[in-house]
């Protein structure tokens, strides 16, 4: 009878793998820690360099320099609407191929996706400085690594966004004799347009925050004279390049991010 | 007839003088953007540049690949891991009470909007930026780079949590409680389980985004491979720009694929 009872419970899991798998990640993570050096009485013993540091960065602002740092902060919007409009462009037809219920070519869907990691595994900061070998210092480098990180972002995500349609409506529109290009008009595209945009939204917030910092090497934008700043140890006039283009983040994020919520 | 018209709903009204306006807002801010194109023409030496870069994928210097000492490629990779891990490791201990912070469910309405607020700033500051400012503490080496990837993953991952806390299944904690399970009981049994899963899925999704960060923040002096990729671009020496560009694509695309085979058991 017992016996009976003990075969039919489940038999508790066995906590082995549990402790082993705990085991295995403190052995990543303390290695890791070792491996980099990285103490936290260090930090802690170095703490009064912090508020050093915070101090002369933002009290007191240096606002005589505000002035010049608008220019460039509008030049870095500029930067990432160009690349993200462009971005945008170029990922519509590369998301539509990349998408395997619309065209069933295995080896041209695995293909594109694989040109889209790649582009995707390329921090835009390195593309940005290979362009800047390319075009030289300025703008232009930056916009063309924005546009190309874009492109692998929105192309994922909208592929995606693809494979997930109601295939109702493919179905629809082919029992109807429509070709290819009807249901790409009518099924595919009414679908995924609203998230299209607000995936094209998003790479442009991303965009904003990547090409405040893109003038770091040499890629146009407000990051151009942190580097400047910091060699002459001008720590207040980083600062209040760092305070204006925060704000001015957080403004377009907030806007674009209730446009997004509207949209999908 | 007039029942087969009602059954048709009307076509939605557009409303055209709306349409018009997103178009011509729209519209202005692309051709505003154009105008700051900056396009200076293609640098004289572009072409020998292209040509060098091109022989720099196909040549890659081998020999940087297979140098064990500290200046070689192989530290630099293995340290930009381990910055990734242990900036990962941080932010999501310290993202924690941010997210509990942010939770409607557990600090109410008015303060869960403070705490989301400030979760925000956190995200929208540049890890770039935190990379600089933490050199200036620690110096540069990789420990700036583990703070600033630590202190800006919070932004992410503080969201996220706040979100799976929020959208915790109540009851687990309310059978609890009634069958007079006391606090201590009802995290370990109820909240615990509950998020667990889903905070070592966004911990390891952001993982897989600090492996692409760390890469990036050598370039400012905070350790790891962009050092040393960076030298190599500003010095033209494309060969090894090209090994460290494959050994970084790779990299990343094996530690994605690990990363993302986890989470799919995870959840």
């Amino acid at each position: 009878m017992n016996q009976d009872l003990a075969n039919k419970l489940p038999l508790r899991p066995s906590k082995a793998k549990f402790y082993s798998n705990i085991g295995l990640i403190l052995a990543i993570l303390i290695s890791s820690a070792w491996f980099s050096g990285f103490n936290v009485f260090e930090i802690f013993a170095n703490l009064r360099f912090a508020f050093r540091l915070l101090n002369s960065l933002f009290f007191p602002p240096a606002w005589d320099y505000a002035d010049n740092v608008i220019g460039p902060l509008l030049e870095t919007v500029q930067m990432a609407i160009v690349g993200s409009f462009v971005g945008a462009v170029l990922a519509f037809p590369a998301a539509v191929l990349a998408a395997n219920n619309f065209i069933k070519i295995k080896g041209l869907n695995t293909g594109i996706r694989l040109m889209l990691n790649f582009f995707r595994t390329i921090p835009a900061l390195v593309l940005a400085s290979l362009f800047v070998a390319i075009f030289g210092i300025g703008s232009f480098a930056g916009i063309v690594a924005l546009s190309i990180f874009s492109f692998g972002l929105i192309s994922k995500m909208t592929y995606e966004s693809i494979e997930a349609i109601d295939y109702g409506q493919v179905e629809a529109i082919i029992s109807l004799g429509g070709n290819k290009m009807n249901i790409l008009r009518y099924a595919i595209i009414p679908q995924v347009l609203p998230q299209y945009m607000s995936y094209t939204l998003y790479a442009f917030e991303v965009n904003v925050r990547a090409a405040a910092v893109l003038g770091y090497v040499g890629a146009g934008g407000v990051g151009q004279t942190y580097q400047i700043w910091l060699d002459l140890r001008r720590f207040d006039r980083v600062g209040i390049i760092i305070m204006i283009s925060f704000v001015a983040v957080l403004i377009i994020d907030f806007i674009s991010s209730s446009i997004r919520r509207r949209l999908v | 007839m007039s029942i087969y018209a009602k059954a048709i709903p009307d076509k939605p009204k557009s409303n055209a003088v709306r349409r018009i306006l997103i178009f011509v807002i729209v519209f202005s801010l692309i051709s505003w953007g154009f105008t700051g194109l900056g396009w200076n023409g293609i640098m004289p030496s572009a072409t020998g540049t292209i040509i060098g870069m091109w022989n720099g994928i196909i040549h890659p210097d081998v020999d940087y690949l297979t140098n064990w000492t500290v200046d070689g490629l192989p530290y630099a990779v293995v340290e930009t891991i381990a910055i990734a891990i242990s900036g990962t490791f941080v932010s999501g201990v310290l993202a924690i009470p941010f997210a509990l912070l942010a939770s409607q469910n557990i600090v109410g309405q008015k303060v869960s909007k403070i705490g989301k607020f400030i979760i925000t700033m956190i995200r929208t500051f540049p890890e770039l930026i935190l990379a600089l400012i933490f050199i200036g503490i620690v110096g540069p080496g990789a420990p700036a780079g583990i703070l600033a990837l630590g202190v800006h993953s919070i932004g992410m991952l503080g969201k996220l949590y706040s979100e799976s806390i929020e959208s915790m299944d109540i009851g687990v904690k309310e059978a609890l409680e009634s069958c007079g399970g006391n606090n201590m009981e009802v995290l370990f049994r109820a909240v615990i389980p509950q998020v667990a899963p889903e905070f070592l899925s966004y911990t390891l999704f952001r993982f897989e985004i600090n492996m692409r960060a760390a890469a990036t923040l050598g370039l400012v002096g905070a350790g790891g491979i962009g050092a040393p990729l960076i030298f190599a671009i500003r010095g033209r020496f494309w060969e090894r720009a090209g090994i460290i560009v494959i050994v970084l694509i790779i990299t990343v695309t094996i530690i994605d694929f690990i990363s993302g085979r986890i989470r799919k058991k995870l959840v």
